[in-house]
C-alpha cells in the first residue's frame, strides 16, 4: 500500500482520459491506480449482482440463473397467475411491507424527534441514564431483539398476540433510536443562538418551537422519515421473529422463503420493485434534502455530502 | 454553556423525552427482563411450556449454567460457537481490508468522482439486505453466472457446490452484506482527521507511508474500531445469511442455534439462555462502542 500514498492535497488541473491512460501506462505507480483499481473494483461488485438480480425480473423464462430473453412486464403483472400483481401472496406480501414501513415511519419519527430534543437538553442523571438506554437499541444485535420481543408479547404483554401489530410495535422500537441519533445530530449543528434570538424578540416559548426550532430541525426529520421507512421495508428479522404467519409476510420474508423453495422470476420482481420504490424515495428526499438545506452548503462541489453523513447514522 | 437561559419552562424537555423513555422501557428493557425470567425460570411438567421467573429469588440457573457448560470445550455449543467466531473474525478482516483502501481512497483523492463514487457506496443501503442475499444465490448457483464463468475461464474446470454446506461462500456472502456499514462510518472518521496535521508532517520532511503510518492510520484507528464493531455485533447474531447461503449444519452460526430452539423444536428455554449468553458476549463490544458514542457525543456537546 505504501506506494499508494501520495497524500499531499494538491490540486491538479484535470486532463483527458486518452492522456490519463498513457500517464497510467507509462507509470503505473504514479498516482493511487491500486486505490483506484481496488474502489471501483468494489463499487462495482456491490452492485453488480443487484443489476442482474433486476435483470432477470424481466427475464423471458422461468429460470433465475438462466437469460431466456426479454419477457418484459411478464413477472410484474403480465402473467395471469405468477405475477406479483395476480399472486395474492406476493401481493400481499407488497401491501404487508409498505404498511409497516408506512405506519413505522409516521409512529417513530414524531416519537424520535421529540425523544431527541427531550435528551440533548434536560440534564441530570435520569438524563444520561436515558440517553444510554437510547442507544442500546443500536448496538443490539437484530436476534436478541427478536427473541426479547416474541418472549415478551408471549409472557408480559399477553394482549398483544403475534401480528401486524406486533410487528409494527417491533420496527418502532429499533427505528427511535436511528431518529434520535439524526435529529439530535442537527439539533448540534444548529446550537441555541436562534432560539435565543427569538426569545430576546418576544417570542413565547411555544412560538419560539414552533417558528424557530421546528423549521431549522425540516431537514433532519425528513432524513429520519426516508431512514426509518428505508430500514423498517428492509428488516426482516423483527419481522419474522414477531409475524402471524402468512398474513404477516412481508417482502423480506418472502424472498427468505423463496431461496429455499424453487423461486420463480416473480419474486425477483417482486424484490425489484422494493428497489424502485427506495430509489424513488432516495431521489426525492435527495432533491428535498437540497431544497431544505440551500444556502448551508459552502459550495456546490459538496453536495451530496450531507446525506452521506445522514446515511451514516451509527456514526454520531 | 448557556443551559441556564431560561427561554423555555424547566419541565417541558423532560416532557418531551418521556413518551419515548417509555416506549423504550416497555419495548426494550421488559423484553430483555423477559429473556432473563424465562431462562432463569422453569418449566412446566405437564405442558412442557417454559414457566418465567419474574422474582430473582425463584431464579433457578440450571438452564443458563447447562448452556454455559455447553460453550466449554467437548459441549454442545463448543463448535457452532468457534464457528461464529471464526467466521466472523474472517469476515471483519477481508471487511477491513477492502473497505479501509476504499474509504481512504474516497476520502482523500477522489475529487471529480467523489460524489457518484458516494452515492454508489449509499446504494447498498437502500437495497434490502435479502434482496442481496437473493441476487448472490443466484448468481452462485450451480447453473449460475459464477459456476458458468470459471468453468469457461478454466479457472476451476469443476466448480465446487457454493450453496450447501460451503463456509467460503458464508463468509463471503457475510463480507458482501456488512461491507457497506463498515465503509461509510470509516468514510466519515477519515473525513473528520484535520487535513493540516498531515501536510504539517509532510512540511516535517515525512514521505508519504510515514505520514500515512504515523498520522493518518493512529487517528483512524477510533473509526476503525468503532465500524468494526458496528458490524461485527450484527453478525454473530445472523442467522439468515448461513440459512439462505448454506443451510447446511456444518456452517451454522450461533444465531441459527437460538432460530432453532425457537422456530424448530419446542424448547424457548435453552434459547432464551442461548440468548442471554450470546448478549453477554457481545455486552464487552456493546459498551465499548456506547462508550466511545457517548464520549463523542460529550464532545460535541461541550463544544
Amino acid at each position: 500500500m505504501s506506494e499508494a500514498v501520495i497524500a499531499r492535497p494538491v490540486r491538479v488541473p484535470s486532463r483527458g482520459f486518452g492522456r490519463r491512460l498513457r500517464d497510467w501506462i507509462a507509470n503505473p505507480w504514479g498516482r493511487p491506480r491500486f486505490l483506484v483499481l481496488i474502489t471501483w473494483v468494489y463499487v462495482i461488485s456491490s452492485l453488480a449482482p443487484v443489476v442482474i438480480a433486476i435483470q432477470f425480473s424481466f427475464n423471458d423464462g422461468r429460470s433465475l440463473t438462466a437469460w431466456q430473453g426479454w419477457g418484459g412486464a411478464r413477472w410484474y403483472w403480465e402473467d395471469p397467475v405468477n405475477s406479483v400483481w395476480h399472486d395474492p401472496a406476493l401481493q400481499h406480501a407488497l401491501i404487508q411491507s409498505l404498511k409497516l414501513a408506512g405506519l413505522d415511519m409516521l409512529i417513530a419519527t414524531p416519537l424520535g424527534v421529540m425523544l431527541a430534543i427531550g435528551l440533548a437538553r434536560w440534564r441530570g442523571r435520569a438524563a444520561s441514564a436515558s440517553n444510554f438506554l437510547m442507544l442500546f437499541p443500536l448496538v443490539t444485535p437484530e436476534i436478541v431483539m427478536g427473541v426479547s420481543l416474541s418472549l415478551a408479547f408471549l409472557n408480559v404483554f399477553t394482549f398483544i398476540e403475534p401480528s401486524t401489530t406486533a410487528q409494527m410495535l417491533g420496527h418502532v422500537t429499533f427505528s427511535l433510536s436511528y431518529v434520535v441519533v439524526i435529529v439530535r445530530g442537527r439539533l448540534f449543528s444548529i446550537g441555541r443562538q436562534y432560539e435565543e434570538a427569538a426569545a430576546d424578540l418576544g417570542a413565547t416559548p411555544w412560538e419560539t418551537l414552533r417558528l424557530v426550532l421546528l423549521p431549522l430541525l425540516m431537514p433532519a426529520v425528513f432524513s429520519s422519515l426516508m431512514i426509518v421507512f428505508a430500514i423498517s421495508i428492509d428488516d426482516f428479522v423483527i419481522s419474522q421473529w414477531l409475524s402471524c404467519g402468512a398474513d404477516c409476510d412481508t417482502i423480506p420474508i418472502r424472498i427468505y422463503s423463496a431461496t429455499r423453495a424453487a423461486p420463480l422470476p416473480s419474486i425477483n420482481a417482486l424484490a425489484s420493485i422494493m428497489v424502485y420504490f427506495t430509489l424513488a424515495a432516495v431521489g426525492i428526499s435527495y432533491l428535498v434534502f437540497r431544497f431544505m438545506t440551500r444556502g448551508e452548503r459552502p459550495k456546490g462541489g459538496e453536495a451530496g455530502r450531507g446525506m452521506v453523513s445522514q446515511m451514516g447514522a451509527f456514526d454520531v | 454553556m448557556s443551559e441556564k437561559s431560561g427561554i423555555y419552562p424547566r419541565w417541558l424537555w423532560q416532557a418531551f423525552a418521556l413518551p419515548g423513555v417509555v416506549w423504550l422501557i416497555l419495548l426494550f428493557l421488559v423484553p430483555f427482563y423477559a429473556v432473563i425470567g424465562v431462562a432463569f425460570g422453569g418449566v412446566d411438567p405437564i405442558f412442557l411450556i417454559p414457566v418465567p421467573a419474574w422474582n430473582p429469588l425463584d431464579w433457578s440457573a440450571e438452564a443458563v449454567i447447562q448452556t454455559l457448560s455447553g460453550f466449554l470445550p467437548g459441549g454442545d455449543y463448543w463448535a457452532v460457537f468457534w464457528r461464529t467466531t471464526l467466521y466472523v473474525a474472517v469476515a471483519l478482516a477481508l471487511c477491513l481490508l477492502v473497505g479501509y483502501p476504499v474509504a481512504y481512497y474516497i476520502s482523500r483523492h477522489a475529487r471529480r468522482t467523489k460524489s457518484i463514487l458516494l452515492a454508489l457506496l449509499v446504494l447498498p443501503f437502500w437495497v434490502s439486505y435479502l434482496m442481496r442475499m437473493l441476487a448472490w444465490v443466484n448468481l452462485f448457483a450451480p447453473s449460475g453466472y459464477v459456476n458458468d464463468f470459471l468453468a469457461w475461464s478454466h479457472i476451476l474446470p469443476d466448480p465446487p457446490d457454493w450453496l450447501n454446506g460451503n463456509p467460503v461462500s458464508v463468509v463471503l456472502a457475510l463480507v458482501y452484506g456488512y461491507i457497506p456499514y463498515l465503509i461509510l462510518p470509516l468514510l466519515a472518521a477519515l473525513d473528520r482527521i484535520d487535513k493540516s496535521l498531515l501536510e504539517a508532517a509532510r512540511d516535517l520532511g515525512a514521505s508519504p507511508a510515514r505520514a500515512f503510518l504515523h498520522v493518518t492510520l493512529p487517528l483512524s484507528m477510533t473509526g476503525v474500531l468503532g465500524a468494526s464493531v458496528i458490524i461485527a455485533l450484527p453478525m454473530f447474531g445472523d442467522y439468515y445469511t448461513p440459512n439462505i447461503i448454506s443451510g447446511s449444519p456444518t456452517t451454522s452460526m450461533l444465531g441459527n442455534q437460538i432460530d432453532l430452539f425457537f422456530h424448530g423444536g419446542p424448547q424457548p428455554q435453552i434459547g432464551a439462555s442461548l440468548t442471554l449468553v450470546l448478549s453477554l458476549f457481545l455486552a464487552v463490544l456493546m459498551t465499548y462502542y456506547m462508550y466511545s458514542v457517548a464520549r463523542s457525543t460529550r464532545e460535541v456537546r461541550d463544544e
